[in-house]
């Protein structure tokens, strides 16, 4: 096998999030996410549910850039939101922004009322990340997203959560962030971010370099682990022969 | 079966300054294109705007028609975000309320019903709550949860454009998703239905199996032929989204002059006027 690159390392760390997980939709934004999770069906997860991210559940596991031919479920918008509500779904979202809580923010940039820089808006953050499951993938690492407080909290973080009593959120579950430099949880003492591990490659400093808040550090810090010969192949010949993933995280 | 065929300007003529209407569709997907353009061409203005949006709305908040907008998101779906949309917001001038699309959906659904709020999950925790605060919360009268008492959004008028329908308003959509365009018309006073086609009722399920009967013409107040009046928008699978298009709307709006260059294109004349223009610059593209 060829040296196995960064986007590879966090295919692999993303089909993890999906570990011991049936029956339930896999929602991912991004390439890296949906190869993640394809790799997750075809290897130890084969019972979780994937869709085009329009109106179709998939009854195949096509390349990241090939349309799907088998379909084995209809989900227009209208039953995504009854999904979401039912809890049977873990979605990976991106963001502008993420704190050391977990609060996400995809609405805008600055003053909510008059924003430097108005993005997609809300979207359904909200409403996933009471719902069900939620993990986080952000390809560059930086501290531009890893601030040290978002601008407007779309998806709902771990303090705000628990600042109620856990009763007020009976369904919040912040999994995991994945970036392009490391794997992190939410399992600092007071709930804060942690890392969990560095890709092969990344120094602590890089990673606190990148990261505008204190992260809870493990040491020695643990590496993320390299994708097996099957997983490779998997990636490279079947779910992504065209490379999109080196576009995402460039080696 | 009444018949409910009109005009395209006597339907949104029937608009008034200060209504609040709602846009059916997603996105860039099946949207009410040529009543949007009707709306550009009229004098109305102060419109409070209900909408998953997309062009719909840049094209609305640009010309000045929408004093309030309720939203979850605005995006062109090819292309993340609408550059009208998001310059007025940049600008501060746009009054909102952007809400969760699970608490849109939800408050549709308040309106649909009848009801003045419906409580749901979504928006808890979030600064959807600070940034409205006409938002209230609700105790469950059966245990200690709280939830969001989303209040209702009723409409005085909701514009959706479909496949097909009959001259009755029986509407039908032939493609992957109906989005929440039923719920559009539920929550509305008036429906109007822009329609690819107007098509005889026993001919209704030559294209569609029943389920694609979306929306009945209890909810229809009028219905327009409009042929290509989603574009530039999807309206599978009677044609896609014109991404080539859509390029050049987002590239001319993001400068004044190429914008009003676009304006003075596209927007200044009737709806024949408009797909003559599209198919010529089509014709230059291709030459290209």
């Amino acid at each position: 096998m060829s040296t196995i690159t960064r986007a590879e390392v966090a295919v692999a760390a993303c089909s993890d999030l999906f570990r011991g997980q049936a029956d339930i939709l896999a929602s991912p934004a991004g390439v890296v996410p949906t190869i993640g999770v394809r790799l997750a069906l075809l290897t130890h997860a084969p019972d979780l549910m994937i869709s085009d991210g329009e109106s179709t559940i998939l009854g195949d596991v096509p390349a990241v850039d090939e349309p799907s031919t088998v379909s084995a479920g209809y989900l227009p918008y209208r039953e995504l939101f009854e999904l979401i509500a039912a809890g049977r779904r873990h979605v990976v979202m991106g963001g502008a922004q993420i704190d050391r809580f977990g609060n996400q923010n995809l609405s805008a940039i600055g003053g909510h009322a008059r924003p430097m820089r108005q993005l997609l808006g809300t979207r359904a953050a909200a409403t996933n990340t009471v719902n069900h499951m939620t993990s986080y993938w952000f390809p560059r690492h930086s501290r531009r997203t890893f601030v040290d407080k978002v601008d407007f909290v779309t998806g709902v973080g771990l303090d705000r959560a628990r600042a109620d009593g856990a009763a007020a959120f009976p369904f919040h579950r912040l999994h995991r962030v994945v970036t392009n430099l490391g794997v992190f949880d939410f399992s600092a003492p007071d709930s804060g971010m942690a890392l969990v591990s560095l890709h092969p490659g990344v120094g602590l400093d890089e990673v606190r370099e990148a990261t505008g808040f204190p992260l809870h550090m493990r040491t020695p810090a643990r590496t993320t682990r390299l994708p097996d010969e099957q997983e490779l192949r998997l990636i490279r010949e079947v779910l992504d022969p065209r490379k999109r993933r080196e576009h995402e995280v460039p080696s | 079966m009444p018949d409910k065929r009109i005009g395209l300007s006597e339907a949104v003529s029937s608009i008034e300054s200060g209504m609040t209407i709602g846009i059916g569709g997603w996105g860039s997907r099946r949207k009410p294109m040529a009543a949007v353009r009707e709306l550009l061409r009229s004098d109305v203005t102060d419109l409070t705007v209900v909408a998953f949006g997309g062009p719909d709305v840049g094209l609305l908040v640009a010309a000045g028609k929408v004093r309030r907008l309720i939203y979850g998101f605005v995006s062109l779906d090819s292309i993340a975000l609408d550059p009208l949309f998001t310059a007025a917001r940049e600008r501060g001038e746009l009054e909102i309320n952007e809400y969760d699309e699970g608490m849109f959906v939800t408050g549709l659904r308040a309106a649909a019903a009848r009801l003045s709020f419906l409580p749901t999950l979504a928006g808890i925790g979030s600064d959807v709550m600070a940034a409205n605060p006409h938002l209230k919360t609700v105790g469950s009268p059966y245990s200690d949860d709280e939830y969001v008492a989303v209040p209702a959004t009723p409409l005085d008028v909701a514009l959706i454009h479909v496949n097909r329908s009959d001259s009755g308003g029986n509407a039908q959509f032939l493609g992957p998703d109906p989005y929440f365009d039923d719920l559009f018309a539920m929550a509305a006073e008036r429906t109007f239905v822009t329609t690819e086609k107007i098509v005889e009722t026993q001919d209704l399920l030559d294209e569609g199996s029943f389920h694609t009967l979306m929306l009945s013409r209890m909810y229809v107040t009028g219905v327009i032929e409009t042929p290509r009046g989603a574009h530039f928008t999807t309206c599978e699978p009677d044609y896609g989204r014109d991404e080539a298009f859509q390029k050049h709307y987002a590239a001319s709006a993001k400068d004044p002059d190429s914008w009003r260059a676009f304006v003075a294109e596209f927007l200044g004349g009737d709806e024949a006027g408009y797909h003559e223009a599209v198919a010529r610059f089509h014709a230059v593209q291709e030459k290209k």
